[in-house]
């Protein structure tokens, strides 16, 4: 090899970008997000599954659907449980432990919600 | 051959169709073979000759035979693909380059009209990414894993005797001039490729007679002509001679093979008996004369050009090799070098490489104003552009402009001195100095965009005056430019094959511009003591007002 | 026909992503050990190929100059096209890697009546050259979000300044929609220049169909058939801790996108793409212009290659050179030799 001076560094850097997040990570056993589930009700909206991929969808339809177009203010769900279509008053009554549950998935994902922008954070008191 | 008329190529070059003009070929590159007939190719080298440069470097330059481009069997050995295969192997492991170059273009186009070859032609295969790609199809079949897995889907091809005919057609319509990889994003030098190309042609005795039996003169009489030592000198004489005639002045320090002068200055030969490159060397005598410079003029290393650059880096090498052993002999401190284009591409990135270290010489120092040439201290030649600008800044010369008053001069940079070494500005320098009209050619069409005059490397023989016309067609057409705009006359330049080449070129396309060497334009504006009223210039050509 | 053939190996890679995704194990297989597998024959193949190359000498000094040269100190160099030093030479290659100098003085030529030859300005194939990579490099490390956990640093203020535009439910992130609008960019020149046309392969239709079609799965994942992130970023955690499980439900486009990119990484080393290493070793660009002042070393160089030598080049002419009064090392022997027969090299007219 010719060169080694330089390209051995190289491709050492080269080598050292590439596994950034192996030894960013350090090979420790990841800490996924463990939610705080609400023990009053063992059913949500929806199912679980749409929950976990779709439930910014849910919101932002409920958003335009109540503030926008006027449309109904509340749902039911399958199994005929009455809930408001509201972040604040309807997921937030049960899912009222932000940190716990929102806070989990979306600093793992690094996703960052625009919803308290406008939406007070809930407190236990106001609950 | 020379062939078609210039009012009949005006029209050709822009209404032919051919990918410049627009019109698209309907069949694959690969599909297309290349026809050999008159006017375009070069003459194969004849059997004396290949035999010749076979006994000097066997095994470089193949079975010395007689053979027709034009026939269907070149009388190839009948290895003859395992020879190319061999080859590419051997030159990939010597050359980073060639590896680099094979593996990395992306094909983006960027290159592919900056060839002054494919402007003038708009033959696909001119553009240097498709000139490179006929070569790289081979390596991707033979030397790659996607291309010996996919075959055609990876452009994966196999050497076939077709292939072959399209090197030699193509790696001869490439003058190694580097524009592309000015403009290349990696760097990609299709010259490097050529010469590959061509060093693997030679292998299985493919070679050009214009190119190799230049060369075998240079190596055996000093200089590409074949010029015997006396002849050689003779020549140079009788150009004192036209000195005197045109300035009064009897000069006396022309000299040959002095052991103990202070410089060896080494030329292209073409300078001591090729109009114009005569009067360019006139040029260098009355700037030596005037300054009184300690030179002499080597008959065995009487050839700057180097025709074993446009063959083998071996030849190359070799032919060089006369630079350093005659300094060494005459105990010189340090080589000047004329105006020569590939003379200074071997010089500057080559010589020191092949031949040195020069360490029997000094490092050069102008004995006239004290100036040391640190850019040259390890390979100690200097360029003699440096060398006269160098003069012209502390004073030197006794320059009167006006003595170039009846010419109007543009500044044509060659290739090799521009995009192999970077001399750019000293030639200017010393022809703002010299002259008081002088215009640059377009932006795109100078410096290190600079075109090529269409017929260096090897290229500069008779028997493709259509190909070389339209390969000159860009630098041409910027000469036109100024022509028209500032009345240029004069087309300066500072390399030997430009002299010839330019010569022609203009002759076809712009009749009205004649070609020089900066030291003619140096030489014409010198005033030397004792001489004559100075009615004409070097090529007798009265000054301005001085026609009556 | 070249443009099919990349197209029809694109849409049979989604095809047999989407497929094997159904099949039990499928996912693992695409999800875990094809990713590994690709990662390795990435690094590996990309180490071998630059390990390849330096093992060939760079045996001459052959920059392309392309500024004035360093020579007498009241002409000025041109220290960034010209460079005769390293620091010089980094200022060269930074530009050349992070602006692509070299292809931003690319221009189109054109003829016309006359003849006369134009060359006008042409800076789209540098713009969106430039786009295309830099917004993949933004997207590379927006999905750092992904591999890092707790995540690293510089995602928030890159996701930040890539996403301030908020449609809908889901941050847009225009890097996205650049590299899609390049890579289209990049493609429709290819098939619309007749001269580009004509010289491309379906190697080069491929990589840029194969990252079209990467882009376009993140962007329906992300934006249409949403996936669950949290079962992904497991996953993908998983992946670079070497504790890689596949929990929860996962979308079959999520599988798509993976397996493309897979392939994309482990068609990288052996395809043009290897021009990300090669950009930085190509001698025309990474060497200073500096073969006068320096001995450059040429390692196979061959010492047995000698000139002719001057005192055969005497023997051969003493006599002409005697009578023509040249100097001569040897005085002539009384008998003058015979001039020496069979010469190899005729004389001819002139040819420069």
């Amino acid at each position: 090899m010719y060169g080694t001076g330089r390209i051995i560094p190289a491709l050492i850097i080269f080598v050292g970008l590439m596994t950034f997040p192996i030894w960013y990570n350090g090979g420790k056993a990841q800490q996924p997000p463990e939610l705080v589930l609400p023990t009053e009700y063992d059913e949500c909206v929806r199912d679980t599954q749409f929950m976990r991929e779709s439930h910014m969808v849910l919101l932002h339809e409920w958003r335009d659907d109540v503030l926008r177009k006027s449309g109904p203010r509340s749902g039911v769900t399958d199994r005929g449980l009455e809930y408001e279509r509201s972040l604040q008053k309807g997921c937030m009554s049960c899912h009222y432990d932000k940190q716990n549950f929102c806070d989990q998935c979306h600093d793992y994902t690094a996703v960052v919600p625009d919803c308290w922008a406008c939406h007070l954070e809930p407190t236990k008191e106001a609950i | 051959m020379a062939d078609t008329k210039a009012a009949e190529m005006k029209v050709k070059v822009v209404k032919e169709p051919s990918l410049m003009t627009g019109s698209v070929p309907t069949r694959d590159w690969w599909d297309v073979e290349a026809i050999f007939k008159p006017g375009n190719y070069c003459y194969p080298a004849k059997k004396s000759i290949v035999e010749y440069h076979g006994k000097n470097l066997p095994g470089l330059f193949g079975e010395p035979r007689d053979w027709e481009v034009e026939s269907d069997d070149w009388v190839l050995p009948d290895n003859w693909k395992e020879i190319i295969i061999n080859g590419i192997k051997e030159r990939l492991d010597k050359f980073r380059s060639l590896k680099i170059f094979m593996d990395c273009c992306v094909r983006c186009g960027a290159c592919a009209d900056k060839c002054h070859f494919f402007l003038g032609t708009g033959d696909p295969k001119n553009m240097p990414v498709m000139r490179a790609e006929l070569f790289r199809s081979v390596y991707r079949n033979d030397f790659t894993t996607a291309g010996r897995i996919l075959g055609e889907i990876a452009g994966a091809r196999p050497m076939t005797f077709k292939v072959l005919k399209e090197w030699f057609m193509y790696f001869y319509q490439c003058t190694e001039c580097r524009r592309c990889s000015v403009f290349c994003p990696y760097g990609i030098d299709t010259a490097e490729v050529t010469m590959m190309g061509r060093e693997l042609l030679h292998l299985v005795g493919v070679g050009t007679n214009w190119i190799l039996e230049p060369a075998a003169n240079s190596n055996r009489t000093g200089n590409h002509l074949g010029l015997q030592p006396h002849t050689f000198k003779e020549n140079a004489e009788f150009l004192i001679d036209d000195i005197e005639e045109a300035t009064g002045v009897r000069l006396e320090s022309l000299n040959f093979n002095r052991k103990g002068a202070e410089v060896l200055f080494i030329i292209p030969s073409a300078d001591v008996f090729a109009d114009p490159g005569i009067f360019t060397f006139m040029g260098y005598l009355l700037i030596f004369e005037q300054i009184g410079l300690d030179y002499t003029i080597s008959t065995y290393s009487s050839e700057g050009g180097n025709f074993g650059l446009f063959t083998n880096n071996e030849l190359m090498k070799k032919l060089n090799a006369k630079m350093y052993a005659e300094a060494k002999r005459l105990g010189v401190k340090w080589i000047l070098g004329g105006e020569c284009g590939h003379m200074w591409r071997v010089i500057h990135q080559y010589m020191n490489t092949m031949n040195g270290p020069a360490d029997f010489l000094e490092v050069p120092r102008s004995p006239i104003t004290g100036t040391v040439f640190e850019n040259a201290a390890a390979t100690k030649m200097v360029h003699i552009s440096e060398f006269t600008a160098d003069l012209i800044h502390h004073n030197k010369l006794k320059i009167d402009k006006s003595r170039n008053d009846h010419r109007t001069v543009t500044f044509h940079d060659s290739c090799n001195t521009a995009r192999g070494m970077g001399l750019l500005d000293e030639p200017r320098y010393i022809l703002k100095n010299v002259c008081n009209n002088f215009y640059e050619m377009p932006e795109n069409t100078t410096r290190d965009k600079t075109f090529c005059c269409g017929s260096g490397t090897g290229l500069n023989t008779g028997e493709i005056m259509d190909l070389r016309m339209r390969a000159g067609l860009p630098r041409a057409n910027a000469v036109r430019y100024v022509a028209d705009r500032h009345g240029v006359d004069m087309l300066s330049c500072v390399c030997a094959i430009d002299r010839a080449t330019l010569l022609a070129l203009n002759q076809y396309w712009n009749p009205e511009v004649e070609v020089c060497g900066v030291s003619e334009l140096v030489g014409n504006a010198l005033v030397m003591e004792g001489e004559k009223e100075r009615e004409t210039d070097l090529r007798f050509t009265p000054l301005a007002g001085m026609e009556g | 026909m070249r443009v099919l053939k990349a197209f029809i190996a694109v849409v049979a890679l989604v095809l047999v992503a989407l497929l094997v995704a159904q099949v039990p194990g499928g996912q693992s297989l695409l999800g875990i050990v094809l990713p590994y597998l690709a990662f390795a024959i990435f690094l590996g193949g990309f180490i071998y190929k630059v390990v390849d190359w330096a093992k060939s000498p760079v045996p001459f000094r052959i920059p392309t100059t392309c500024g004035q040269e360093s020579s007498l100190p009241f002409i000025k160099q041109n220290k960034l096209d010209c460079p005769t030093t390293k620091t010089q030479v980094v200022g060269r290659m930074l530009l050349e890697v992070l602006l692509f100098r070299s292809l931003f003085r690319n221009t189109k030529a054109s003829i016309h009546d006359g003849p006369q030859l134009a060359y006008g300005s042409n800076k789209w194939l540098w713009l969106f050259g430039l786009l295309f990579h830099y917004s993949f490099l933004v997207i590379v490390l927006r999905h750092m979000r992904l591999f890092t956990d707790p995540i690293a640093g510089f995602v928030a203020p890159l996701e930040f300044v890539d996403g301030f535009l908020e449609v809908g439910a889901t941050t847009i992130y225009q890097s996205s929609f650049i590299l899609l609008a390049a890579v289209t960019f990049l493609f429709l020149r290819r098939v619309v220049r007749p001269y580009l046309r004509y010289l491309s392969l379906p190697a080069d239709y491929f990589p840029l169909m194969l990252i079209f079609a990467i882009g376009a799965t993140g962007l329906l994942m992300r934006h249409v058939f949403r996936v669950d992130i949290v079962s992904v970023k497991e996953l993908t955690v998983g992946l670079v801790t070497f504790s890689p499980a596949i929990n929860g439900q996962i979308g079959a486009i999520f599988f798509v996108h993976v397996f493309l990119v897979c392939v994309l990484l482990a068609y990288f080393p052996f395809s043009k793409l290897m021009h990300l290493g090669g950009v930085f070793m190509s001698p025309t660009r990474n060497m200073a212009n500096n073969s006068r002042m320096v001995r450059h070393e040429n390692p196979w160089n061959d010492p047995n290659i000698k000139p002719h030598s001057y005192e055969a080049y005497e023997d051969e002419f003493r006599e002409f050179m005697v009578e023509s009064g040249l100097p001569v090392d040897k005085q002539p022997e009384p008998a003058p030799a015979e001039p020496e027969a069979g010469q190899a090299a005729p004389e001819e007219e002139s040819k420069a």
